[in-house]
């Protein structure tokens, strides 16, 4: 890394307050490093996916801005943010009856002419997308006929149409049996590795989190209280203080990487 | 879609609750003097006092032992019924924007309400109430039918009896219109009915199945409030929680038919109550059916009685029809409550 | 590549140099038909009225080759009907699929925002209130009409006015427009109850919908905001398709949200105030004609062009309909419309049940 730092998506002291309660995010500052894959963990309504979604321009923040090259995003025209920062929400809906093609084919909205809707580029990129989701079969199957894996495959299919270099993701596996739950993050890991592209990413599993990314940032309650690699946010006493969890860490001998084994709950709750 | 219009309302507590019930009837009751009091030719309240105890001048008796007394009961009556049947039909609908007409109910009353008139040549209220019903009933069993066979092996689904509701009620309401514009002099009677204009005298005993009608649809709708409580959760935990959905959907109709046919059959095709009542409520108490259903009924019957007492001097010497005060009147108290309480919350 | 080697393109598409669109060919046959159905049904009812014409003369007529009787006829008194009915239902169906569209709900009309309450306020104020001079003449032409145009206005103005002040949030939009419409609602009837019967009478015939004695003067405002809806939609009606996937897909997509349906949802609102200051409420058209076109389409939305299509064969037939069903007399074409759109609501939702296996 160079010393002076490559700017692409930072949030620069931002605060989001819904209604009239308490402050969702308190002046939260983070600079994404370009080409890593961050994963954002914390307990339940620490503001985790208020963060994702600030930092994807579906909320706009009370206070502070997010940024991207410096320049604020809410300023940009959106079409063309969208051909750089791409955000997947959680549980995304799709109208009965979308065939998995139409879905992936969205992705390409920001680079099209409205009266091209179906650009030259646009076979060969959604059919890339496809094949790198090993969606190519289902190419012309409902969405609504896919399973749970399947069809958050197609979802990511459609963001890597989209082609963007920075990619953020609501926690993408939830709901999602083990096995594809490695096979989204394996797949999202090559986004970076072979694409690279930039990740952010909302997750629950602390031990897929430590697995997959190279940073990960823990909020609670609205600040961030813990940010450095996997060895050094996972550990048992910050999981006591961001989760109230006492638990042990050990060592994948496979992945080298932490993995949590939790134990109890530390201070009274229910 | 959850039915919260306010969260868990303005007042949580149940002694604080309690307080505003007693509160809201000692309101009715006053309401309800007023409404003794008030019209075209004002009586004092020892006036109204002497007839009520037996005594009084012929005139104040006249006034309001065949119009005053007779009105306000139909009025509270018929409000609270079509509160309450708010309330249900939101409840089983999950859709608070449901209205117990959804049903068809009211479509199906006045189709039979303008055959009476332009077929039977009968003209005065009194004579519309079994059409009413009938035409009410009628209209409720082929849309609860039909949303059971649209939603295939499954009860019907609150989306299909939605869907099925508006269908039949434009079906029914088209076959009102062409009679309508057929008979002009149908028209002329008919137009008066719809707005629910209550004055002139009534035969209390004449209108006496409508009360029957209602009143076995409140006590339906009472004790029906803990399967809404579940049936507000979901399909699937309201039968995780032991529900049969298929009976609770049949006595839930069933009670919105008797309350609404019943209202309809007294007051005429008044909406806007139904629909409004329910969440006015919410506002108050949340959406726990325990509180509901009883607030409902108070707050359904007094802004029915205040429409009419309003309506009874807004145009001195001439009437403005309870319909048209609960429209015209109400719609905006109510938008503006609806931006009162955004800015409380916000 | 498909499994026996050969390379299947992904999508059907058309293209003329940079300009392409998707090969659907369902949903084009379906348009297509849809068009040629409305053409047929507008021949027949140009030939039939009082003095019956068959389609081979209404079509030469049409082509100038007609003598002087069957000109008057077709040209001067049938023709600025039907093409207003035409007119109509296109402006209505196109109105409704871009509600349904917008509001991701089945049954959203642009009779939510109070729009045809406002306008029927308006209609029925100024035939009550102007009595027998409103029958005819200045006041029918360009009072009423305006004066519906106005009230569409008004009610539009207060939905947004006072949905600025409650939120966007929930159901609170809806409430709005119920609230509002109410009110205007209300006024109707008391503008019904106030007047001697005739003008009640004529006012109840207006708040049927029809198409008795449209011409000309009517047709013009409705074929231009067609015009004007046609130029705004064109570039937009793409986005729809990402309406579809939720506000947030959308936006993360790239479209501007919250502008392009204030627009999409101000054009409805144009289409539905100058059809229902031109014809009466026709309410159920914007309602059906989105849902026929979906589904006989298998498409995930209503097309526009499909939906007008199908708009405007529903008006011209139901017309044809209560033209001659009781003939002499000449029932409104808002009744029929009312009375096949119930059942077919009725049919489209057990069809729909039966489909998708619940």
């Amino acid at each position: 890394m160079t010393s002076a730092e490559i700017l692409e998506l930072q949030a620069q002291n931002v605060s989001v307050t819904f209604g009239g309660g308490e402050p969702a995010l308190r002046s939260v500052d983070v600079t994404i490093r370009p080409g890593e894959i961050t994963a954002i963990v914390g307990p339940n309504g620490s503001g985790k996916s208020t963060l994702l979604r600030a930092m994807g321009r579906l909320l706009r923040p009370t206070d502070g801005a997010v940024l991207l090259d410096g320049v604020d995003i809410l300023k940009r025209p959106t079409r063309e943010l969208a051909r750089d920062l791409g955000i997947l929400p959680q549980s995304p809906i799709a109208p009965e009856g979308l065939t998995v093609v139409d879905l992936v084919s969205r992705g390409r909205d920001p680079h099209r002419r409205w009266f091209d809707q179906w650009a030259a580029s646009d076979e060969d990129i959604v059919n890339l997308a496809l094949e790198k989701t090993g969606m190519l079969e289902l190419a012309h199957a409902r969405v609504d006929d896919l399973s749970g894996g399947q069809r958050q495959r197609a979802w990511i299919a459609m963001a890597l149409a989209q082609e963007t270099r920075v990619l953020l993701l609501d926690e993408p596996t939830t709901y999602l049996d083990v096995a594809h739950q490695l096979d989204v993050l394996e797949l999202i890991q090559r986004m970076n590795t072979v694409d690279r592209a930039t990740i952010v990413m909302v997750l629950h599993d602390l031990s897929m989190a430590a697995r997959y990314s190279d940073r990960i940032i823990a909020l609670s309650d609205g600040e961030i209280v813990a940010d450095g690699t996997p060895q050094e946010v996972i550990t048992p006493a910050v999981l006591a203080t961001v989760f109230d969890l006492g638990a042990t860490v050990i060592l994948d001998p496979l992945t080298r990487r932490p993995h949590v084994l939790p134990g109890r709950r530390l201070g009274a709750h229910w | 879609m959850t039915l919260h219009a306010g969260g868990t309302g303005v007042l949580r507590s149940a002694p604080a609750r309690g307080l505003l019930l007693l509160g809201l009837l000692a309101a009715l009751v006053v309401c309800i003097a007023v409404g003794f009091a008030v019209g075209s030719r004002d009586l004092s309240l020892s006036a109204v006092w002497a007839v009520l105890a037996g005594g009084g001048d012929p005139e104040a008796r006249a006034i309001l032992l065949d119009q005053r007394i007779p009105r306000t009961l139909i009025a509270v009556v018929g409000g609270a019924a079509l509160a309450v049947a708010g309330v249900v039909i939101q409840g089983h609908t999950r859709n608070p924007l449901a209205d117990p007409g959804l049903l068809g109910v009211t479509a199906g009353a006045s189709l039979f309400v303008v055959i009476a008139i332009a077929f039977f040549g009968i003209t005065a209220p009194a004579g519309f109430l079994w059409f009413a019903f009938a035409g009410a009933a009628l209209a409720a069993t082929i849309v609860t039918v039909l949303g059971r066979v649209a939603g295939g092996r499954r009860d019907s689904s609150p989306a299909t009896l939605v869907l099925a509701g508006t269908a039949i009620s434009a079906v029914l309401a088209a076959i009102s219109g062409i009679i309508l514009l057929l008979s002009s002099s149908t028209l002329d009677v008919y137009r008066f009915w719809t707005v629910g204009s209550l004055s002139g005298n009534h035969d209390l005993s004449q209108l006496a199945p409508a009360f029957v009608f209602i009143g076995i649809g409140l006590v339906i709708a009472i004790g029906h409030g803990s399967t809404l409580d579940a049936l507000s959760l979901g399909d699937d935990t309201a039968r995780s929680l032991g529900r049969n959905l298929g009976r609770s959907r049949i006595v839930g109709l069933t009670a919105v038919t008797l309350l609404s046919g019943g209202a309809v059959a007294l007051c005429g095709s008044i909406g806007f109550v139904g629909l409004i009542a329910p969440h006015l409520v919410r506002l108050l108490v949340g959406p726990g059916h325990r509180w509901l259903l009883p607030f409902s009924t108070l707050v359904g019957g007094m802004l029915v009685l205040a429409a009419d007492t309003i309506g009874r001097i807004i145009i001195l010497p001439a009437e403005m029809p309870v319909g048209v005060v609960l429209a015209m009147v109400g719609a905006p108290a109510f938008l503006a409550i609806l931006v009162q309480t955004r800015r409380a919350r916000a | 590549m498909t499994a026996t080697g050969e390379i299947r393109p992904l999508q059907r598409s058309v293209r003329i140099g940079r300009v392409s669109a998707i090969w659907r060919p369902r949903a084009v046959a379906v348009a297509a038909s849809a068009v040629l159905l409305t053409l047929a049904i507008s021949i027949l009812a140009l030939g039939i009225g009082d003095f019956i014409m068959t389609p081979d003369r209404v079509v030469a007529t049409l082509l100038g080759q007609g003598n002087a009787s069957e000109q008057l006829i077709v040209l001067t008194v049938r023709l600025p009907r039907i093409l207003t009915g035409i007119a109509a239902g296109i402006a209505l169906a196109v109105a409704g699929a871009i509600m349904q569209t917008t509001a991701r709900n089945a049954l959203a009309s642009p009779d939510l925002l109070g729009v045809t309450a406002g306008a029927s306020a308006g209609a029925v104020a100024v035939i009550t209130l102007g009595g027998t001079a409103s029958a005819s003449g200045f006041l029918r032409e360009v009072g009423v009409p305006t004066a519906a145009m106005l009230g569409a206005l008004l009610a539009t103005v207060l939905v947004l006015v006072i949905t600025g002040r409650t939120g966007l949030s929930g159901i609170q939009p809806l409430l709005v427009g119920i609230g509002v419409s109410a009110f205007f609602t209300g006024a109707v009837s008391w503008f019904l109850i106030s007047a001697p019967i005739k003008d009640a009478a004529r006012a109840n015939v207006w708040l049927t919908g029809s198409l008795n004695q449209r011409s000309w003067p009517e047709f013009w405002p409705i074929a231009l905001s067609i015009l004007v809806a046609a130029v705004v939609l064109v570039p937009l009606a793409h986005r729809l398709d990402s309406f579809q996937l939720g506000n947030d897909i959308a936006r993360s997509t790239g479209v501007p949200v919250a502008r392009t349906a204030i627009v999409l949802i101000g054009i409805s609102v144009l289409l539905t105030a100058v059809s229902a200051a031109a014809v009466g409420p026709l309410g159920f058209v914007a309602l059906m004609a989105p849902h026929v076109i979906r589904m006989a389409s298998g498409t995930t939305r209503a097309s526009l062009f499909g939906a007008a299509a199908v708009g405007a064969f529903v008006v011209v037939a139901s017309d044809l309909v209560a033209r001659t069903v009781l003939a002499p007399i000449q029932l409104p074409a808002g009744a029929v419309i009312a009375i096949i759109g119930g059942p077919f609501l009725v049919w489209l939702l057990i069809s729909q049940r039966r489909k998708t296996s619940l």
